[in-house]
């Protein structure tokens, strides 16, 4: 019951800021006056804030951005040992490094490493939490550009890469995370930069109690689904989330963006209802995941939570079942990837949730823009769809779809199953799936977990198999670049597309999309494309586990 | 001299990247860890530290009998390498031999064990064998998965099985280095006939996430109060008033789970 509480408390809060902080962010992205400090920063980074992109050049910008924020991150990693605070840690190793560096770029956050005994303070808060920020800079601003392009008329170009980038971080990222950091010291996150303190135990033992720069870290990791832990253990860890109270402001942080990317939307194209729909949308989902994952946590099959009582295995005393699962759901549901609890050790039906929430294409809300920019992808499919049932051209917000969006919609799609399912037969071909922990099934669904995990840019993981081996760095590092950036490019193209296209006046045949029957049949589509790939992988791991 | 475009938008990507990374990753961190030695903050910031440790990390109390006893941890309590242990929900099948690792059903099996036999109780669990060890059983049927039992064996023990007899068959003890699945066997988990709702509470025979779980659940508090009481020589009544001042309840009366802090309590029993 208090579970579900604790649910309803989030639903009220987000629908609360929905308004107010979508409205925000409108103002961010469509403003034309610059600060002091922005025009500063353009004026160092040598930008001239007022000259427009096309898609192409905007693509190309974003790639040179995160070209470049690679090799330094490599670079970075590299040489940690010769820098200040890498309290005697050793250079990160090649693989992991380029695993990592890819990694926090493509806001996956998937951590091949164990950060306590790998990150010195320095490459944490100024290599890893500096990607937290832009990376999410960057998923918002591509999402912006596909809804500066259903409302432009007539356009070439789609506004500037940077300057979109300097002012979602400055305006948007970088005044919660200072607000977040500080709520989350009141609560006992470590904010220091200590190598850490020895204590003695009661019983005389030596513990190591570990520092860090970490609020400031725990604060971005939310706000940005972006998910790489401080520590190895995440939120789950009593210094990234002490207690039930951070937990809860800590899935708020996660939904906060992606939820509330739809007003913006809505704004954008002059007609918030538009925004409605698609936030209903990602509501629907959202809290059928949610309810399925708590429900089959609580319920606890298997055996092995049979003979505990409880599937407690993995999770914390002060979070309990129930909100460990619904965090478990939000961070897979956006592109976040922290996790408060092991999903490895989640009953065979729970733990296939966050994988079925990550190959829903993390759309509901997903991560922050990208979220946002894959349901107007499904929303334009389901379009389609409906305009080939009563024949007739589809359109949406007046843009008329035709084959070239269509393509591009349908290339979007297919990149991800393919680096999933192509990903996880490779590690099996190749025999480097026997890094699993587990066996039969629950391994398969260790190693699907990986590439999907990876290919969508999430992060979290089934942990108990090993991946810090070269196969598994190179082959998740393309994964991830592959499933961030191919996306990314097909967005920027289809919103090149739509912003020259002159809008059709709406006429009798012009299909709502603003209405329950569209709300509807969009999730319905995602469903029904989800199932169609995925489910015989879902049959070989959780399924056939869960149903034995 | 004007640059190549593609050269241009390298630098300017770079020139940003170095902008940021002074603003994000430098000046708003270190301007955290400056708030964080405000008063009132500068405590928690610094980790929580008490008489003995810190407050939001849990410890091993070393099975001292006259301290309560924390959650098993995947790492013992070592704040320098976190983590979970990561086994599923059907990890029931141990390896035995010269390297053993126990399936998660025999670790919770065996803590239940324990746990039980140091308090007095009865630590019986379903799907565990009386000497603590997963029941399972891989079954071999005539035709693969279907026909007449043929064969069966009990993975988890070497000696005398949990079972005698199983459908007519006599149950055979493993042999160490055997995977009976990869033989065609289909694995069976026993339920046997332990209570539903064991004495032993969950969060007693589970590891949490962490590792460093500071809190246990109230009825795993409860369950130990007579053994610490009896080994300190206190009131028992004293010792669950101690155990109430040290649990945290439901947060505002419905976020997360009440949890006893285990190193608080047994620091108060200290008297330090």
């Amino acid at each position: 019951m208090a579970g579900w509480l604790f649910v309803l408390t989030l639903i009220a809060a987000l629908v609360a800021v929905y308004r107010p902080f979508g409205d925000h962010m409108y103002r961010v992205v469509s403003g034309t006056r610059h600060s002091a400090v922005e025009r500063g920063v353009y004026r160092l980074v040598g930008v001239d804030a007022s000259a427009g992109q096309t898609w192409g050049v905007y693509a190309r910008s974003v790639l040179a951005f995160s070209a470049v924020s690679i090799l330094f991150l490599y670079a970075f990693l590299r040489v940690q040992d010769r820098l200040w605070l890498s309290l005697g840690l050793p250079a990160v190793g090649d693989h992991i490094a380029w695993n990592t560096a890819v990694s926090f770029v493509t806001n996956t956050n998937w951590q091949a490493y164990s950060g306590e005994s790998t990150m010195g303070h320095l490459v944490q808060m100024a290599g890893l939490a500096v990607q937290n920020f832009v990376s999410a800079g960057v998923g918002i601003a591509v999402a912006v550009v596909l809804m500066r392009g259903f409302a432009a008329r007539n356009a070439e170009t789609l506004g500037n890469f940077l300057v979109d980038l300097t002012r979602i971080t400055l305006r948007i990222l970088l005044p919660l995370s200072v607000l977040f950091a500080v709520v989350f010291m009141v609560g006992g996150v470590v904010q220091n930069l200590s190598g850490g303190t020895d204590v003695t135990t009661l019983t005389g033992a030596t513990q190591h109690i570990t520092g860090g720069p970490v609020a400031s870290q725990e604060a971005i990791k939310e706000l940005g689904t972006n998910g790489g832990g401080f520590y190895n253990a995440n939120s789950a860890h009593p210094f990234e989330n002490p207690s039930a109270w951070t937990n809860w402001v800590q899935i708020f942080l996660i939904l906060l963006i992606p939820f509330s990317l739809p007003r913006v939307f809505g704004r954008m194209v002059g007609q918030n209802r538009q925004g409605y729909a698609i936030a209903a949308v990602m509501a629907i989902l959202a809290l059928g995941s949610v309810a399925l994952t708590v429900g089959f946590e609580i319920h606890g099959a298997g055996t092995v939570p049979q003979a505990v009582g409880a599937a407690m295995e993995g999770k914390e005393t002060r979070f309990g079942v129930a909100n460990s699962a619904t965090f478990a759901a939000a961070t897979t549901l956006t592109s976040t990837g922290a996790v408060n609890s092991f999903h490895d050790s989640y009953t065979a039906l729970g733990g296939m949730m966050p994988m079925v929430n990550m190959m829903l294409g993390e759309v509901a809300p997903g991560g922050v823009g990208s979220g946002l920019y894959g349901m107007l992808i499904l929303a334009t499919i389901t379009v389609f769809v409906a305009g080939l049932m009563v024949g007739r051209t589809p359109e949406y917000l007046g843009k008329k779809i035709q084959a070239r969006e269509i393509k591009l919609a349908s290339l979007y799609f297919l990149v991800t199953p393919l680096i999933v399912l192509g990903g996880t037969a490779a590690a099996f071909g190749t025999g480097n799936a026997s890094t699993a922990l587990n066996e039969g099934p629950h391994g398969l669904s260790e190693v699907l977990y990986a590439f999907t995990s990876a290919g969508n840019n999430n992060g979290s993981a089934f942990a108990g198999i090993t991946v810090n081996t070269p196969w598994w760095d190179i082959a998740l590092g393309l994964a991830m670049l592959l499933g961030r950036f191919l996306p990314l490019i097909l967005v920027l193209a289809l919103a090149g597309s739509l912003a020259r296209r002159q809008p059709v006046p709406e006429s009798d045949g012009t299909l709502p999309t603003h209405r329950p029957l569209f709300v509807g049949m969009v999730a319905g589509v995602t469903v029904v494309l989800v199932a169609l790939t995925f489910l015989p992988a879902l049959a070989l791991g959780p399924l056939a586990e869960g149903l034995s | 001299m004007r640059l190549p475009a593609w050269l241009a938008q390298h630098l300017a990507a770079l020139r940003a990247l170095l902008v940021l990374t002074v603003v994000l990753g430098l000046a708003y961190p270190l301007l955290m860890v400056g708030i964080g030695t405000l008063p009132g903050l500068s405590g928690r910031a610094s980790g929580s530290i008490g008489p003995a440790g810190s407050t939001l990390i849990g410890q091993s109390f070393d099975d001292d009998s006259r301290y309560f006893q924390s959650r098993p941890s995947a790492t013992g309590y070592d704040p320098a390498a976190t983590g979970a242990s990561n086994l599923g929900p059907e990890s029931i099948v141990d390896t035995l031999g010269d390297d053993p690792s126990p399936s998660l059903l025999t670790q919770v099996c065996a803590r239940s064990l324990a746990v039980g036999e140091r308090e007095g109780v009865d630590g019986r669990r379903p799907y565990c064998t009386a000497e603590g060890v997963g029941a399972v059983l891989a079954v071999f049927h005539r035709d693969g998965f279907t026909g007449p039992v043929t064969r069966v064996v009990s993975v988890n023990q070497t000696g005398t099985p949990f079972l005698a007899v199983y459908q007519g068959v006599r149950v055979e003890p493993a042999e160490n280095g055997v995977d009976y699945r990869a033989l065609g066997a289909v694995i069976t988990p026993v339920r046997g006939d332990a209570p539903s709702r064991p004495v032993v509470p969950a969060d007693a025979v589970t590891a949490s996430g962490s590792g460093l779980d500071p809190h246990i659940s109230p009825a795993y508090a409860a369950l130990q109060a007579p053994r610490v009481a009896r080994e300190r020589n206190l009131d028992l009544a004293r010792v669950r008033e101690l155990i109430t001042e040290h649990t945290d309840g439901r947060t505002l009366g419905f976020l997360g789970e009440p949890g006893v802090n285990v190193l608080e309590l047994n620091v108060a029993l200290d008297g330090r």
